[in-house]
């Protein structure tokens, strides 16, 4: 029998989340230690004796019994949780209630709080989502460091950090507390980071990005089982990021070279994750509220129901960016707007548009800001101008991918 | 046929859930491709670290082996094995190696 893809990593943030629910969020180190040894007892034991039938309920006694002895020893951890405090007093009440934390509901339920606690005002967003990947997902420090193209210090540093905050808070969120809507919007917007920083981030490891975007893609499935948590807010996101995931698989190469939006084969995109996202889409069409996610995930719909490149409404696409800058003012934001222009309205307008971005110098250390100038230049026949813009993209690059596509860009412009 | 022990010496240090699983993975298709040629006779069972040693004529109770951790014997097989340098050739894809741990192969005695 062979191990699911994920299952140790997946398997130990559930974990950890129902023995911080059980121990109080104060002794999270402790929940993760009790974690580490469950998992290290199932490599030895499963590396000779192969996976017993059902691993994952294997995994679940194995903590929920060193649970049991830890509560019943340490009165430190069994009064750390108020709300459980008196159940777990007593023999009568206390196998129950550990019984109890480890049932299915119980389990997302915990997830969940974990998720919310993680999105604490007195975190940093970056910080966020290095401690949701850390705890909820299983990564390792090292792990996150790469994916993020960090150092180990100072991604252990971020984690150490919000960690002592989590750890300081009273309890876990509660999902029934009265700011929850204020908590699941910074839930929403940190799912939205991690999905991005797959989709668009710095790790030259297209199966590294894919990882991140999968584990944003489950996590918010989870959230979506809540109906506390289902809003039309929920729902836009979750449909923007299938419809992006959707496109992932073609924007890379055979040899992993980055491929322009242009010059993707459509035909690979996954139909399903479109068709998925599609419907997320309609039921996000409820209530008044326009968030970014409902223009975005707008915007990747006008691009995955265009059967071919050519049969893009550019119209409604620019019109579409026009509300998201009105609603989000960004100067990402307005530079995509401006490549929608140009393709409606030729490589000059699309220049002009740049050139009255706000904040254009918040761009300067964007490679794609000039390799949009570089590929307008290009359709404009200004070969060396445009030669020299993907130069001081070049220069800017992050990763030997963006490299790669930079300098097939210059090669292109000296060939013409 | 005859009959080996593999004594799997070194406990790993403590590695994250997917490296875990990669582990886990390499260690069970290791001992399937042996055990399907029907060269295992006996998966074995893994040893907690740690322990007792009693020794001497005055049975003297010691806490745990002397060895170092990466000495210490984590767990055992039962191979079969034409003879010890078959037993060897067999131990050779133990993903135990990659860790900086050993394979004790030794060969049991038969009683004929």
């Amino acid at each position: 029998m062979e191990i699911e893809e994920h299952f140790f990593r997946h398997e130990f943030g559930r974990i950890v989340a129902i023995l911080t629910r059980l121990f109080g969020v104060q002794n999270i180190a402790l929940a993760e230690d009790v974690t580490q040894d469950a998992f290290c007892r199932a490599m030895e034991t499963w590396k000779l004796r192969g996976l017993p039938k059902n691993p994952s309920a294997w995994l679940m006694t194995t903590a929920r019994n060193r649970a049991l002895d830890i509560l019943r020893r340490e009165r430190t951890v069994r009064v750390a949780q108020p709300g459980l405090t008196r159940f777990l007093e007593s023999e009568w009440t206390l196998v129950p209630t550990v019984e109890e934390a480890f049932s299915t509901y119980a389990v997302k339920d915990s997830q969940l709080r974990m998720m919310f606690s993680c999105c604490h005002p007195g975190i940093s967003e970056e910080a966020q989502i290095a401690l949701i990947l850390h705890i909820l997902c299983g990564f390792s420090v090292k792990e996150i460091a790469q994916a993020f193209v960090s150092n180990h210090a100072a991604i252990e540093k971020r984690i150490t950090r919000a960690k002592k905050v989590l750890a300081g808070s009273t309890k876990l969120f509660d999902l029934a507390d009265a700011d929850l809507p204020v908590r699941l919007s910074a839930v929403l917007q940190a799912l939205y980071l991690l999905f991005n920083e797959g989709y668009h981030g710095s790790s030259p490891e297209a199966a590294v990005r894919a990882e991140l975007c999968q584990e944003a893609l489950r996590l918010m499935d989870l959230l979506l089982e809540e109906p506390a948590l289902v809003t039309p807010q929920s729902h836009a996101l979750a449909a923007l990021m299938h419809l992006n995931a959707a496109r992932l698989p073609t924007r890379l190469d055979d040899s992993g070279n980055l491929v322009s939006f242009f010059e993707q084969d459509r035909s690979l995109w996954d139909h399903k994750l479109i068709a998925k996202g599609q419907a997320l889409l309609d039921l996000s069409a409820a209530g008044t509220e326009l968030t970014k996610y409902h223009l975005e995930a707008a915007i990747a719909s006008m691009h995955t129901s265009a059967v071919r490149g050519e049969d893009t409404q550019w119209e409604h696409i620019v019109s579409l960016y026009d509300m998201l800058l009105a609603i989000h003012p960004s100067p990402v934001i307005a530079l995509n707007r401006a490549i929608a222009i140009a393709q409606l309205e030729g490589p000059e307008r699309g220049l002009q548009e740049i050139r009255v971005i706000q904040d254009l110098d918040r761009l300067s250390s964007y490679p794609f800001y000039p390799a949009t100038l570089g590929e307008l230049e290009l359709r404009r026949r200004n070969y060396q101008v445009a030669a020299a813009h993907f130069s001081t993209a070049l220069s800017l690059a992050r990763n030997p991918m963006e490299r790669n596509f930079l300098q097939r860009r210059i090669a292109s412009c000296r060939e013409s | 046929m005859n009959e080996f022990v593999y004594l799997y010496r070194g406990y790993e240090e403590s590695a994250s859930p997917g490296d875990m699983q990669q582990k886990t993975a390499k260690w069970m298709t290791w001992l399937k491709e042996l055990s399907d040629k029907g060269h295992v006779k006996a998966l074995g069972e893994p040893l907690l670290p740690g322990g007792m040693v009693v020794k001497g004529k005055k049975k003297q109770v010691i806490d745990g082996p002397y060895a170092e951790a990466k000495d210490l014997v984590g767990g055992y097989s039962i191979i079969l094995a034409r003879d010890i340098k078959q037993a060897v050739e067999f131990s050779l894809g133990c993903p135990i190696f990659e860790d900086g741990g050993s394979v004790e192969v030794r060969q049991i005695r038969q009683l004929d």
